[in-house]
Order: C-alpha cells, then sequence, then structure tokens
C-alpha cells in the first residue's frame, strides 16, 4: 500500500536480471535474412512469411512518425529481434526452468495466479514458457494459448483473422511489429460461452536490447464474452529497449470484451503499441489500460464501431516521472448508427515528467444517434511537470451527443495540508491523494492487480515531494 | 493541581508578509474546556492554523509548547501525533479517498492502529452518536458534503483519533440548530481529563452547549481579557464593544 511507500527503495525494484538462458537469437538489426531466420526457426507456412517480409517492406518504407513523442533515441540497428529462451513450451509449472521461477517468484507472480487464475500464459523474452488452462475452459471449446501455438494448431481460424483489424502497412510500428512478431496470446471463444473468470498473462522483458513484439489476437463469437488481463514489468537495463506490440480484438454480434493491461516498463523501454478493436452488432469493447514506467510510450486503444449498438469503454490512467513521457488516449470510430462511446482518462506528471492526452473521435455520415463521451483530468505534482491534450474529432453527421471535459489540477497545499493535519506524513499524504486521483480507474481492476497498482504507484512517488 | 498541555507566550506570526498576531498568551490546562472569542479579522483562525503548523503561517517570535515540547519546530503530522487536533472551518475533499481508507491511515500514521473489526465497530458506534449515514464509510471524504456535512465529519475524526486538544475552528458556523446539537454533544461526550478543548466562535450559542472552563476574547491578535463563562454571557447580552473598549482604554 502506498503508506509503505518510504519503506520501499529507490530503485526499481523490478530491475534485476536473471542469468540469459537464451538458446536461440537473430543477429542484432533487421533484415529480410533476421525475419525469414525468424519465420524459419517457427517453421511456419509460407503465407505467414510473405506476410512478414511484406510487412518488413512497409515498415521500411515508412517515415518514423513526428506527430507525437520525441523518438529520436531509437536506434533499429542496436535490437535483437528474436530470442527464444526455451526449447518447448512448458504445459506444467514443474517444467519450467528454475532460473524464470525464481524472476516469476521475484515477481511474486505464480502464487497469486495459482490461486485465482483461469490460465497462465506468461511470456518470457519472445516465447511463452508457462502455460496452463483450467479444464472446463478446455470443455467449453475455448482457445487461449500463445499466438505462435494458435497459428500451428488453428491454422485456418488464426488466418481468418490475422491482421484483419490492424493491417501491416497501418503505421511503422504495426508494419515492424508485423514483420518480426513472436508469441502473444491467441484467444478464441466460441458462440454463447461466457467465460467467467479473467484469462491472465504476464510479460517479461529480460534480454538487453530485446525488442519485444508480442502479437495478440482475441476473437470474441456471437454472445460470448471474456476478461483478458496483461500485466507488464520489465527489468531495468542501461542501454534502451523497445516494445512494440500488436493487439486486435474481434467482438462478433451481441459479445463482450474487456481487455486490462496494467504496464510498468523500466525508464529505458519505448513502448509503441497498436491497439485496435471490432465492435459488431450490440458487441461491447472495453480496454482498461494503465501506463506506468517506460522512457515513451504511445498507445491509443481504439474501437471501432462497425455494428448497430456497438459500444466502446475506454479508461486509462498513466504516470509518468522525470524523464517519460507518457502520450496515450484513445480512439473512438462510429462506423454504425446507435453507437456510444465513453472515455475516461486519468493522468499524472511528476518531476520532470509528462503526459498527453492524444484522443480521435470520428462519427461517419450514416452513424445516426451516435453519444460520446470523452473526459479527461491530468493531476500535476511540482512546478516543473507538464500535461496536454490533444483530442481531434471529425463529426460527419449531425445527430449526435458529445460531451467533452477535460481538467488539469496540481495537489493542493491545502488537501496536504489537512491530510498531514491528522498525522500522516507529507509524503504519504501526497501518495494518497494520488492513488485517489487513479481511484476510478483502480476499482475497476481485479484485487491483486489493484495491490500491485498501489504498490507500483508508492514505488514510482518516491521522493515525490521535497 | 492540573498540568498545562498548551502554552503559548509572545507569539507572532504572519501570514503573505502582514502580521496578524501580535504577541498572543494563553494556557490550556489538560482537559478544559477552553473558549477562545473575538470579532471578525481579530486573528482567531490564523491562531488555529499557526498553531497545527501550516506552511503559510510564519511565526515570527514567542513560544509554544504542548504537552511540555516545543511546538513550533514540528512539522503538522508530528503536531497531530502529539495528540494536536484541529476541526476546520472549511475542511478540504479528497477525491478517491474514502472516509474509511482515511480514517485507517490516519490511525495507523498515529500509532493507534487497531484489528479491523474494533475499528469497523467503532466507527460504526462514533457513526451513529453523530447521526452519520452508514453510506458515509466509502464516500470520498468531504467530496460533495454538505456543510453540516462536513463539520460532522470533522468531530467523527476527532472521535476515532482521540487526541489530547481539540482546536474548534468555528465548528458552529453554517450549522443549523440541531445540526449544532448534535455536534457539540459529539465534543461533549468526548472531552475528559485526557481531550480538553479549544473552542474558537464569533457566537456564544454553542457555549451553552460546552460549558467552557475559561473564556479569551482575541482582539487585534493579542488576547486582550479572559475570564471564566459569564464572560461569554456577558458578551451574548452586551457585544464585544464595551469589553474592547475597557481592554483598549486599560492598556493606555
Amino acid at each position: 500500500m502506498a503508506i509503505q511507500a518510504k519503506e520501499l527503495t529507490k530503485d526499481y525494484q523490478y530491475g534485476f536480471s536473471d542469468v540469459d538462458v537464451s538458446v536461440f537469437r537473430t543477429a542484432k538489426g533487421l533484415s529480410p535474412e533476421v525475419v525469414a531466420s525468424i519465420s524459419q526457426h517457427k517453421d511456419e507456412p509460407e503465407w505467414m512469411l510473405k506476410f512478414r517480409l511484406k510487412a518488413l517492406d512497409h515498415f521500411r518504407k515508412r517515415p518514423m512518425p513526428t506527430w507525437g513523442a520525441d523518438l529520436s533515441g531509437l536506434d533499429f540497428e542496436n535490437i535483437y529481434y528474436y530470442v527464444k529462451p526455451v526449447e518447448e513450451m512448458s504445459r506444467s509449472w514443474d517444467d519450467v526452468p528454475d532460473s524464470i521461477k525464481q524472476t516469476f517468484d521475484r515477481l511474486g507472480i505464480p502464487q497469486a495466479e495459482r490461486k485465482f487464475l483461469a490460465g497462465v500464459s506468461a511470456q518470457y523474452d519472445s516465447e511463452v514458457v508457462y502455460h496452463s488452462i483450467r479444464e472446463d475452459l478446455e470443455k467449453q471449446g475455448v482457445l487461449f494459448s500463445d499466438c505462435d501455438t494458435g497459428l500451428r494448431e488453428h491454422e485456418e481460424l488464426f488466418r481468418k483473422y490475422f491482421g484483419t483489424v490492424i493491417p501491416p502497412n497501418d503505421n511503422k510500428f504495426a508494419a515492424l511489429n508485423s514483420a518480426v512478431w513472436s508469441g502473444g496470446s491467441f484467444v478464441y471463444v466460441p458462440k454463447g460461452v461466457k467465460v467467467d473468470i479473467p484469462l491472465q498473462a504476464y510479460f517479461r522483458i529480460n534480454s538487453d536490447n530485446m525488442g519485444q513484439f508480442e502479437r495478440t489476437l482475441i476473437i470474441a463469437d456471437e454472445g460470448s464474452s471474456v476478461h483478458y488481463i496483461e500485466g507488464c514489468t520489465a527489468p531495468n537495463y542501461s542501454s534502451d529497449s523497445l516494445h512494440s506490440a500488436v493487439v486486435e480484438l474481434i467482438a462478433h454480434k451481441g459479445a463482450k470484451i474487456r481487455y486490462t493491461t496494467i504496464q510498468n516498463w523500466s525508464d529505458n523501454v519505448y513502448n509503441l503499441v497498436t491497439k485496435r478493436a471490432i465492435a459488431n452488432e450490440n458487441a461491447t469493447v472495453e480496454w482498461i489500460d494503465g501506463n506506468l514506467g517506460s522512457k515513451v510510450t504511445m498507445k491509443y486503444p481504439s474501437v471501432y464501431l462497425m455494428g448497430e449498438g456497438a459500444h466502446a469503454e475506454v479508461m486509462s490512467a498513466a504516470f509518468a516521472g522525470s524523464g517519460q513521457h507518457q502520450d496515450a488516449g484513445s480512439k473512438a470510430i462510429h462506423v454504425a448508427p446507435n453507437t456510444t462511446s465513453n472515455i475516461v482518462s486519468r493522468s499524472i506528471s511528476k518531476g520532470s515528467g509528462r503526459t498527453s492526452y492524444r484522443g480521435h473521435i470520428k462519427v461517419l455520415p450514416k452513424a445516426y444517434n451516435v453519444k460520446v463521451s470523452v473526459r479527461c483530468d491530468a493531476l500535476l505534482l511540482d512546478e516543473e511537470s507538464r500535461s496536454d491534450t490533444y483530442p481531434y474529432m471529425d463529426i460527419d453527421n449531425p445527430d449526435v451527443t458529445i460531451g467533452h471535459e477535460a481538467s488539469v489540477s496540481k495537489v493542493g497545499e491545502d488537501q496536504i495540508f489537512y491530510l498531514t493535519s491528522r498525522g500522516i506524513p507529507e509524503q504519504d499524504a501526497t501518495a494518497l491523494i494520488v492513488n485517489g486521483f487513479f481511484e476510478p480507474f483502480v476499482k475497476e481492476l481485479p484485487m491483486e492487480y489493484a495491490v500491485e497498482l498501489n504498490r507500483l504507484l508508492a514505488l514510482s512517488m518516491e521522493g515525490a515531494i521535497g | 493541581m492540573t498540568k498545562t498541555v498548551l502554552s503559548i507566550s509572545g507569539l507572532h506570526a504572519t501570514v503573505e508578509g502582514k502580521e496578524i498576531l501580535k504577541g498572543v498568551d494563553l494556557e490550556v490546562a489538560q482537559g478544559e474546556i477552553h473558549a477562545l472569542m473575538g470579532p471578525n479579522g481579530s486573528g482567531k483562525s490564523t491562531l488555529a492554523y499557526t498553531l497545527m503548523g501550516h506552511p503559510k503561517y510564519v511565526v515570527t517570535g514567542g513560544a509554544v509548547t504542548f504537552g511540555g515540547e516545543n511546538l513550533l519546530p514540528l512539522t503538522a503530522d508530528a503536531r497531530a501525533r502529539l495528540g494536536l487536533f484541529l476541526c476546520f472551518q472549511y475542511p478540504t475533499a479528497i477525491p478517491g479517498v474514502s472516509t474509511v481508507n482515511f480514517l485507517r491511515a490516519a490511525l495507523r500514521a498515529q500509532g493507534k492502529e487497531m484489528p479491523a473489526r474494533e475499528f469497523l465497530n467503532r466507527l460504526s458506534t462514533e457513526m451513529q452518536e453523530l447521526k452519520i449515514d452508514e453510506s458515509f464509510r466509502s464516500r470520498y471524504i468531504n467530496d460533495g458534503f454538505s456543510g453540516g456535512e462536513k463539520k460532522r465529519m470533522e468531530i467523527l475524526q476527532l472521535a476515532m483519533l482521540r487526541p489530547k486538544l481539540a482546536i474548534l475552528d468555528e465548528t458552529d458556523s453554517g450549522l443549523d440548530v440541531d445540526a449544532l446539537r448534535t455536534v457539540a454533544d459529539g465534543v461533549m461526550r468526548l472531552c475528559g481529563p485526557d481531550m480538553g478543548v479549544l473552542v474558537i466562535t464569533h457566537y456564544p450559542r454553542i457555549l451553552e452547549h460546552l460549558h467552557p472552563d475559561r473564556v479569551h476574547v482575541l482582539h487585534d491578535g493579542r488576547v486582550v481579557t479572559s475570564g471564566g463563562a459569564d464572560l461569554a454571557q456577558q458578551i451574548e447580552r452586551e457585544g464585544y464593544e464595551p469589553i474592547l473598549g475597557t481592554a483598549v482604554a486599560a492598556t493606555a
């Protein structure tokens, strides 16, 4: 809890690194040979190799985006694009190598997971090493595996949806991911099946200069529902790492997908992620997105409301400490009539940290009776910190209701005095205010994630107020 | 013989460069109820904030001890941990922090933590006494509360934290007759040999409920006269003018 803030060390708590147990890695840098070697190593079908090579071509042709955060420190030639840590996928915890287990132990993951989780899929470098699915999920026909396995074992289903929400030429980093992707989760929920326990994955970058390009594809068939949770904690290294994921969600008629992420990359990671969902008729997609850490994050979870009655819910929280830039937000593209979207963003900047809310609302001509609500609140912890809002709206139908509210506030001297007058030390008082500011986000999280987020916030808050 | 809990001598303080307190002398003995009265702008609330340690209020002279310890070098949280409490005239909202979490954090900080069950039982009892609805447990502290609800919440904190001395800064302002009685009864129930009260007010009305041992009148940053409960009754009858006239004449 926040109260323990000062008992914790100022160092990045998860900044340990284990002995590198990789068995295969490509050469540094990017080339058709590197891409082909990844595909060959995975024994992929021809179409996937072609897909990758075409994506590489797109990546090379696209200029670096300059409209958002500063990416000038990124050196694509100084990154390993594929590292495979262990030979085989492990099905049970006993099969997981000891050094990897120790890493999980230090993160405090397995104990909690074993008790609560339906299936666990933990990404260690590029390959999923630990993955189990509770038996009743299998009986219901729910598929939950890493993406490579999804391609191998369910090629037809996989190919039908893969790259359809985010095509390789969508943006430079989606193209990069499409060329060198590895791991990530593949989920398919059959018609009418309601998965009542969250599916969880835990990602972690372990090798120095290791790019992580996981690919997640979630399909909820008609009338089904699923909640997928992913958390990330990267160890701390001196040279910069790149994380560039692609997440595609497809919610069919009447289906519901909730996707919860808490990311806490160490402060040298470029976190450039493309997340997009398609919501068909009467479907609901919810992105719950928490961003702590990283050097630069650019992430705008989007929902394309393609079918009548579809609903999008995006709730995000960002914390930027000194030297960090969280450029996050959301997009809602209303294609069909009677669709609704609700976007809530909360961000905190500390020291020289900077948060940006970047949102895009688009209502197409045929989308009648659309309702949109956007609310973004920023909290600044000191004079140095900064927050910006970039809300873009393209409205091509007059029959819409749009609410947009934005606020920027500072932690008030009176709030601090009020709390300290009750005996609470100033640093803990600030942590309470910060936790309170994130409360609307935190209450959407399962208990163990809420506890972890509070712990991470306490670490980030260390020394926040002098 | 009673022991002095709060001793103020020759206290000078400025707010944003302006001198408001110009040599306050005041002593409160353990477990006593003192009233500090005075017209608007006499420095009453400034004294309250200065004693609690608000960073905007700068002490420029004099001394304050609390329970024998020098209070002035301490931060507000350290003062609270010594047993000083301020009932705010305008309590601040802390969105996202529930009453329960706030109270637990405060108790923990003061080393008065108790088991969850005991805490919740005590909280329930105190809330009933103060006629605060159960739903306020999970509401964010002072967020969207009415004036009366905020004042009751201050007394609830007082009841849970049990300080040695509570300063009530115009706790009676903005309360209707019934709310005033609830709040005053709450304070009377809490004070005793272990808890004294320094009540700051314009109006003698709350003092009918609180029965002060001593009454002081503050004017232009100084305590100009002190007396028993009858001094409050005199102010009720005649207003401040005759007293201040006498006091000013006496010092002239």
